[in-house]
C-alpha cells in the first residue's frame, strides 16, 4: 500500500517538473521520517487528505530552487510571496494529479503555506511519514507523504 | 472579448493571463474563489471564464452551476489539477465546455480556449 502510494506521488512530481520546468526531476530513495526530525526547507505547503484516504501531503523546497523555477513559469522577478505561492501550487498539483490513480474519493484541501521551519508533520493515526527526496537542476526538495487508506469508506 | 480567470493561486492566475498574449482577449479580470467568481460574472459579464475547482469559500463546480443558472450560454473552461476522469466528466455534465488539467502550459491554455470558442 505504502509503496503504491509513493509510486503515485513519484509519478506526479516527475510529471510536474517535466511539464513545467522542461527537465527531469531525479527522485531519491524514500525513507521514513524520524520522530522530531527537522524536515522543513525555506518554504513548505501542506494539503489535507480526506475521503478514501486520510492524512497530509507536504512539499518543502529551498528559496534557491524556487527562484530557479519561477522564471521558467514566466515569473522573472522571484520574491518570497511568489515562492510561497509556488510551493502551494506544486503541492496542489501533485496531490490533485494523484487522483488519476487514486480516484475521485481522494479528496484534497486547499494548500496551507508555511515559511521557514520547524515543520511539524501531522501524521495520520497509525500511519507513518515517508520522505521522497526530489532533485531538479541540482536543487533538492522533498515531498512528504503521510496518508493511509480510510477503512471507514472502503 | 472579456475573460474572467478564477483560481485561488496567484501563480496560476498570472500564468493563465500570460498565456493569453496571442489570443483575442482584450480585457481580463480575476477572482480567487467561486463566490467572488459569481459576483464578478454578474458585474463583468465575461465572454469566457476559466475556473479552478479546489478553492476556499466556494468550489469551482458549484460556481459553474450558479453561473450557468444566470446565463445558460456562459462559456466556461475548467482548469484543475484533479486528474480523475470522473471530475472532468462531472464538469462537462454540469455545463462547462472544456477541461484542462494542471500543470498547464501556455500552448495548452491557448489551444483549450481556441477549442471552446470554435464550438
Amino acid at each position: 500500500m505504502e509503496e503504491t502510494i509513493l509510486k503515485i506521488f513519484a509519478r506526479s512530481i516527475t510529471r510536474y517538473f517535466a511539464m513545467v520546468a522542461g527537465g527531469e526531476a531525479v527522485l531519491g530513495t524514500p525513507y521514513l521520517s524520524a520522530e522530531n526530525e527537522s524536515v522543513a526547507l525555506d518554504f513548505s505547503a501542506v494539503i489535507g487528505i480526506t475521503g478514501s484516504h486520510r492524512g497530509n501531503i507536504y512539499y518543502t523546497a529551498p528559496r534557491e530552487k524556487l527562484h530557479a523555477l519561477l522564471p521558467l513559469i514566466g515569473e522573472v522577478t522571484p520574491d518570497d510571496r511568489l515562492c510561497a505561492e509556488l510551493v502551494g501550487e506544486i503541492t496542489n498539483t501533485i496531490s490533485g494529479n494523484a487522483r488519476e490513480e487514486l480516484g475521485g474519493g481522494f479528496m484534497i484541501s486547499t494548500p496551507f503555506v508555511l515559511e521557514g521551519g520547524p515543520l511539524t508533520v501531522h501524521t495520520a493515526k497509525d500511519s507513518t511519514c515517508y520522505i521522497l527526496p526530489v532533485t531538479w537542476n541540482h536543487h533538492r526538495s522533498r515531498v512528504l507523504v503521510s496518508i493511509q487508506q480510510n477503512l471507514a469508506t472502503s | 472579448m472579456k475573460l474572467l480567470i478564477v483560481d485561488d493561486s496567484l501563480i496560476m492566475r498570472r500564468a493563465i493571463e500570460r498565456s493569453l498574449a496571442r489570443t483575442r482577449f482584450k480585457e481580463v479580470r480575476t477572482a480567487t474563489n467561486g463566490r467572488l467568481a459569481v459576483e464578478m460574472f454578474d458585474r463583468y459579464q465575461p465572454d469566457v471564464v476559466t475556473m479552478d475547482i479546489t478553492m476556499p469559500d466556494m468550489d469551482g463546480l458549484t460556481a459553474v452551476d450558479l453561473i450557468l443558472k444566470r446565463n445558460p450560454k456562459a462559456v466556461i473552461l475548467v482548469v484543475s489539477a484533479l486528474a480523475d476522469k470522473a471530475t472532468a466528466v462531472e464538469a462537462i455534465k454540469r455545463g462547462a465546455q472544456g477541461f484542462l488539467l494542471k500543470p498547464i502550459t501556455a500552448e495548452a491554455v491557448q489551444t483549450a480556449l481556441d477549442d471552446i470558442l470554435s464550438d
